[in-house]
């Protein structure tokens, strides 16, 4: 073990580990609030958040982030934003009318939800993998090519946006990593305050807590399930362009390793609750940046599944227990 | 029209039962000399592929156990798989030259042990919790192994023990020719023959016998252990594990033993997947074929031993038909789950139970007029 | 676009009536997750065969063996492959791996085959006589890449890392102990992650001259990225596994990186050439290993050409096989390495691979 390294390296390790800890976190809401209503795993929401970063990378391209600066990159880096919020909330809608709503309908049993969930994850993401072919039978790839190159990482974003770095007491952190941390709790605030407070998020937690009382009160479940997907693909949309503010790559098979993580970090906060998905995400993101500087970047997801089933044997529903509609038994 | 089949199947007298089923295990045996025309893959060895497709019906099983007839959704079971394997590789090749015979109930009893060690303290969470813990098991197996030089690492090893030969090397007992299917004529392609039973590297039809015999050996105790005791009361902790307490099941003690039973099958198929395989690296066991096992026993109907026979045979097969399809497997395989899901979603084979259970509650909600979606949901 | 081979009915068991009717097979990804590394050496070996088969009365045929870069799938499709006759020699496995799980298969048969890029040292030591390799092992690049950091960049300090996988590891292993006590430390990321912060930390705070990546292109791209975001300016030094037009989408970031491998520039007319005739063929710059692929396919087409028509002749020509190919003198040693492998140093400028001088 690295102490030496690993102390006096702390803040530094800390701060990079809270902002990928952040984004898991975004990603882990989409999967908190679907299992908080409906007691599934939405295993095809790590596909919502790839396509995601898809949307970021495309809208930096096409208005051309390399060359501008000040307002004009603010306005790209925005309309980035809004692009992978849209694209993802789409994603999400049409991934519960196709591969929930039949199921739900008809009763179907939870496992067989998760098998539909896995089929609707594979197709999304070979989707994303064949646009070149795609793209060919619609023969737009003459126009397109940039866009759908197939490639094992796609990095057109690289060098688009400066990453300044500045030094407090000592500690050189980068203004992304500050940005990136920022904003992820900025949005998890707004988002508590709008499920707890406004008329929309009691229908939530109501049907969260008892889906037939709340039918009976005159809540629509259908129309309740559809925002709740739609919010955790606005959310996973934020957390796609974060991630690629930071780390500017994507690919089409980038979304099932961060999903799992992002799941992780839900159950260890405690499935169903929102400020838990926030906490887990941060836990998770700074016990494995903590845990490769003491072990081995190597051991990263081994530390991050060690941890959760720690956790689980002490507190078996996560750190702060499942709670979407506040009273669940 | 299927039960006007199937009753007049069971009543037929016991003899002319155990033919059939005789006869259908024959079939079987020789499939692969047969190498029937449209059933034969081809591009890739037919052998080969019902090999892999025997290994994944000896998978989906075990898996069946677990979460069939137990009801744990395990997200992990390719660790046990590979707990198997890497046991066989180890003790036959990279650190020990056991025979093979010996190693394999080694590694079977070690994927055992590793059942009950993960099981003991994670079985007492909840279902879903369950999913994600057995997956990081399957993750840390995997990651353990590719970050380990004693175990391979990354370069995997590589001459793994394969079974004794019956029969003198190079020519076996006899030889029995392959069938070639040419233009409209069947003829017996005496240049491709299998030697009965030289277990040689470039015939798999061996190894498909053994891993064949291995599933109908499972499917035996399977059909026993479900008629048992056991099976009453997996059952009873599926359907309400507080009720089955009440009554005096101890449900902690059978859900380890459900998982140790599964974990035990999953040993075996990683072992004998080693040996044909003669190699093995981490690639082997991705988390993907952990969703693809339970992709299997769902689509198939899980606690229903033939339909998880066939959602294996559909999971393994299928890919390895279509080949051709190339940058479209994938894709497909994905709309094929999708389409299943919805079109039929107690899986292709439900037990006999759920259709009955399913029937029930359909007439108890017609006499309540709807209602109440949610709850059943859950069940 | 590549119309040849997936429909194989016709060769299945029937065995071959024409001497004329010969095929290659290539074995190695063509879908799926590691289709990136596979398209080059697809690519590079059919244009060895549409050159050959341009002015040929017996045209040859290139099959694909999609393995997607398993050793899972690696047996049966082996199998499938000595099944066909008429395929008499195999331009793969492409990676290690499935070489090890399809070799002994390879070997029991004598279908000949020639590997443009499966690099571990270990497979030559299994005694197969099927076995070549067209590019230089783990064990003759890490050396030089490690004399070049010595002596060429006279780095005092070097930071080694490498991705988990056996080409990565191997070579990394080798680098670190050739480097010996300039190495300030090491640190292994796993492929398919994408963010590498706590290695940025531990090289940002090792400070070191050059950092030593084992490892291919995807990673590189992303890890020399967030090494100079987080202000480390020492050089990079990478192999061959990272030689790809891909790795320029770093843009600022990769300059000045430096490439070692066992490949002749395109300075030289030869090669020059091929890329020429590649970038015509294809549309895109030749990728990592497309140039060993289609040395590789030549040898076995130069055998074809002299009349060869079964695997046995096939194997003999290709173990006393010594012509100067694109990428090297091709000549194998007993062993089914090549005989003779010369390491260069390429050097990342202007948005450019530019070869730098062969590393002595």
């Amino acid at each position: 073990m690295n102490f030496d390294f690993f102390f006096s390296n702390l803040p530094e390790l800390t701060i990079t580990g809270l902002a990928f800890g952040a984004i898991y976190a975004l990603i882990a809401l989409g999967y908190t609030m679907v299992y908080g209503v409906l007691q599934l795993i939405n295993f095809a929401h790590s596909e919502v958040f790839m396509y995601g970063t898809f949307a970021t990378l495309w809208v930096v391209m096409a208005l051309g982030a390399a060359d501008a600066d000040g307002v004009q990159l603010i306005a790209i880096l925005i309309a980035a934003l809004l692009a992978a919020m849209a694209l993802s909330a789409l994603i999400a809608l049409a991934l519960e009318r196709v591969a929930y709503r039949p199921l739900i309908k008809r009763d179907a049993p939870r496992l067989i939800a998760l098998i539909s969930a896995i089929g609707a994850s594979f197709v999304l993401a070979e989707l994303m993998g064949l646009r070149d072919r795609i793209a060919g039978w619609l023969h737009l790839d003459d126009n397109l090519s940039e866009y759908v190159r197939k490639a094992k990482i796609n990095n057109s974003m690289a060098g688009a946006i400066e990453k300044p770095r500045f030094e407090v007491a000592g500690v050189s952190i980068s203004s992304i990593d500050v940005i990136v941390i920022v904003a992820a709790i900025g949005m998890m605030i707004l988002l508590d305050q709008f499920v707890r407070r406004s008329r929309l998020g009691k229908g939530i937690r109501a049907t969260a807590q008892d889906p037939e009382t709340a039918a009976l009160m005159g809540v629509n479940p259908t129309r309740t399930i559809q925002y709740t997907f739609l919010i955790g693909g606005l959310m996973a949309g934020v957390a796609a362009f974060l991630y690629m503010l930071k780390l500017d790559a994507t690919n089409y098979q980038v979304g099932f390793l961060l999903g799992v993580k992002a799941f992780t970090a839900a159950v260890l906060g405690g499935i169903g609750n929102l400020r838990g998905a926030l906490l887990g995400g941060l836990v998770l993101g700074v016990a494995e940046n903590w845990g490769q500087a003491l072990i081995g970047s190597q051991w990263r997801d081994v530390i991050a599944f060690v941890l959760l089933v720690l956790i689980l044997l002490v507190r078996p529903t996560g750190l702060l227990g499942e709670s979407l509609g506040k009273a669940r038994a | 029209m299927n039960t006007g089949l199937k009753s007049k199947v069971t009543s037929l007298p016991k003899p002319v039962k155990i033919l059939i089923w005789l006869l259908l295990a024959l079939l079987a045996y020789a499939l692969p000399l047969l190498e029937p025309p449209i059933l034969s893959t081809p591009d890739s060895d037919f052998a080969s592929v019902l090999f892999t497709v025997s290994i994944y019906c000896l998978v989906a099983l075990g898996l069946n156990i677990v979460v069939g007839y137990a009801g744990l959704l395990d997200l992990g079971y390719v660790g046990f798989y590979a707990i198997g394997a890497y046991t066989v590789a180890i003790l036959t090749s990279f650190h020990a030259s056991w025979p093979l015979l010996l190693a394999i109930p080694v590694g079977v009893v070690a994927a055992m042990v590793s059942g009950i060690i993960l099981g003991a303290p994670t079985l007492r969470v909840r279902g879903d919790y369950l999913a994600i813990v057995t997956l990081g098991f399957g993750e840390i197996i995997r990651l353990v192994v590719l970050n380990t030089e004693w175990l391979g690492a990354s370069k995997g090893i590589n001459n793994i023990g394969r079974p004794p030969n019956v029969g003198d090397a190079p020519d076996g007992l006899f030889e029995l020719p392959h069938l070639f299917w040419g233009n409209g004529t069947v003829l017996l392609d005496t240049k491709d023959t299998t030697k009965f039973l030289i277990f040689g590297y470039s015939d798999a039809v061996p190894f498909y016998w053994v891993a064949l015999t291995a599933v109908i050996v499972v499917l035996f105790a399977d059909r026993l252990i479900k008629n048992s005791r056991v099976g009453r009361a997996w059952e009873a902790t599926r359907e309400d594990e507080d009720a089955a307490e009440l009554m005096g099941v101890p449900t902690f003690k059978f859900k380890l033993l459900a998982f140790a039973t599964g974990a035990f099958v999953g040993g075996l198929a990683g072992g004998l997947f080693a040996t044909q395989q003669s190699f093995i690296n981490p690639q082997s066991f991705l988390l993907l074929f952990s969703i693809l096992y339970l992709a299997a026993v769902v689509v198939g109907g899980q606690g229903n031993r033939w339909g998880v026979l066939i959602g294996a045979f559909l999971v393994a097969y299928l890919p390895e038909r279509f080949r051709g399809f190339e940058d479209f497997r994938v894709l497909a395989f994905g709309l094929a789950l999708v389409l299943l899901a919805t079109l039929r979603p107690q899986g292709l084979l439900p037990p006999r139970r759920t259709v009955r259970a399913k029937q029930l509650e359909q007439e108890l909600d017609e006499l309540e007029e709807g209602a109440g979606g949610e709850e059943t949901a859950r069940a | 676009m590549t119309a040849c081979g997936t429909t194989k009915e016709d060769g299945k068991g029937g065995g071959s009536d024409a001497a004329c009717d010969l095929k290659l097979a290539f074995f190695g990804p063509e879908t799926g997750d590691a289709a990136g590394l596979g398209k080059p050496i697809i690519q590079g070996a059919k244009l060895a065969v549409d050159q050959y088969n341009a002015d040929a009365d017996c045209k040859v045929e290139l099959v694909k063996y999609d393995s997607q870069g398993s050793p899972d799938a690696a047996p049966g499709l082996a199998r499938d492959v000595v099944g066909d006759e008429s395929i008499i020699g195999v331009v793969g496995p492409a990676f290690s791996g499935e070489s090890a799980a399809a070799g002994p298969i390879f070997a029991d048969v004598g279908v000949p085959t020639i590997t443009p890029s499966a690099t571990n040292p270990t497979l030559a030591d299994n005694g197969w006589d099927t076995f070549h390799r067209a590019l230089g092992n783990d064990a003759t690049q890490g050396p030089a890449a490690a004399r070049y950091i010595k002596d060429t960049l006279k780095a005092a300090s070097v930071f080694v890392i490498d991705d988990a996988s056996e080409y990565g590891a191997g070579l990394a292993g080798i680098v670190e102990k050739d480097l010996g006590d300039a190495v300030k430390g090491t640190d292994t990321i796993q492929q398919k992650q994408t963010d590498f912060s706590a290695t940025v930390t531990k090289v940002t705070s090792a400070k070191p001259d050059a950092v030593f990546f084992g490892g291919y292109y995807a990673e590189a791209t992303l890890l020399i990225g967030q090494l100079r975001d987080g202000g480390w300016d020492g050089t990079f030094v990478v192999a061959d596994g990272v030689k790809d037009p891909a790795f320029l989408d770093a843009k600022d970031a990769a300059e000045g990186t430096i490439i070692t491998c066992p490949c002749i520039p395109d300075t030289d007319p030869a090669v020059a050439q091929f890329a020429k005739d590649y970038e015509a063929a294809f549309g895109e710059a030749p990728g990592t290993y497309a140039a060993e692929s289609y040395d590789a396919a030549n040898i076995f087409l130069d055998g074809i050409g002299d009349g060869i028509d079964n695997r046995e002749d096939m194997l003999k020509f290709v173990n006393d096989y010594d012509e100067k190919g694109i990428t090297k003198q091709l000549k194998f040693d007993d062993k089914g390495e090549p005989a003779d492998v010369h390491v260069y140093a390429y050097t990342v400028k202007d948005g450019a691979i530019v070869p730098e001088g062969e590393i002595k």
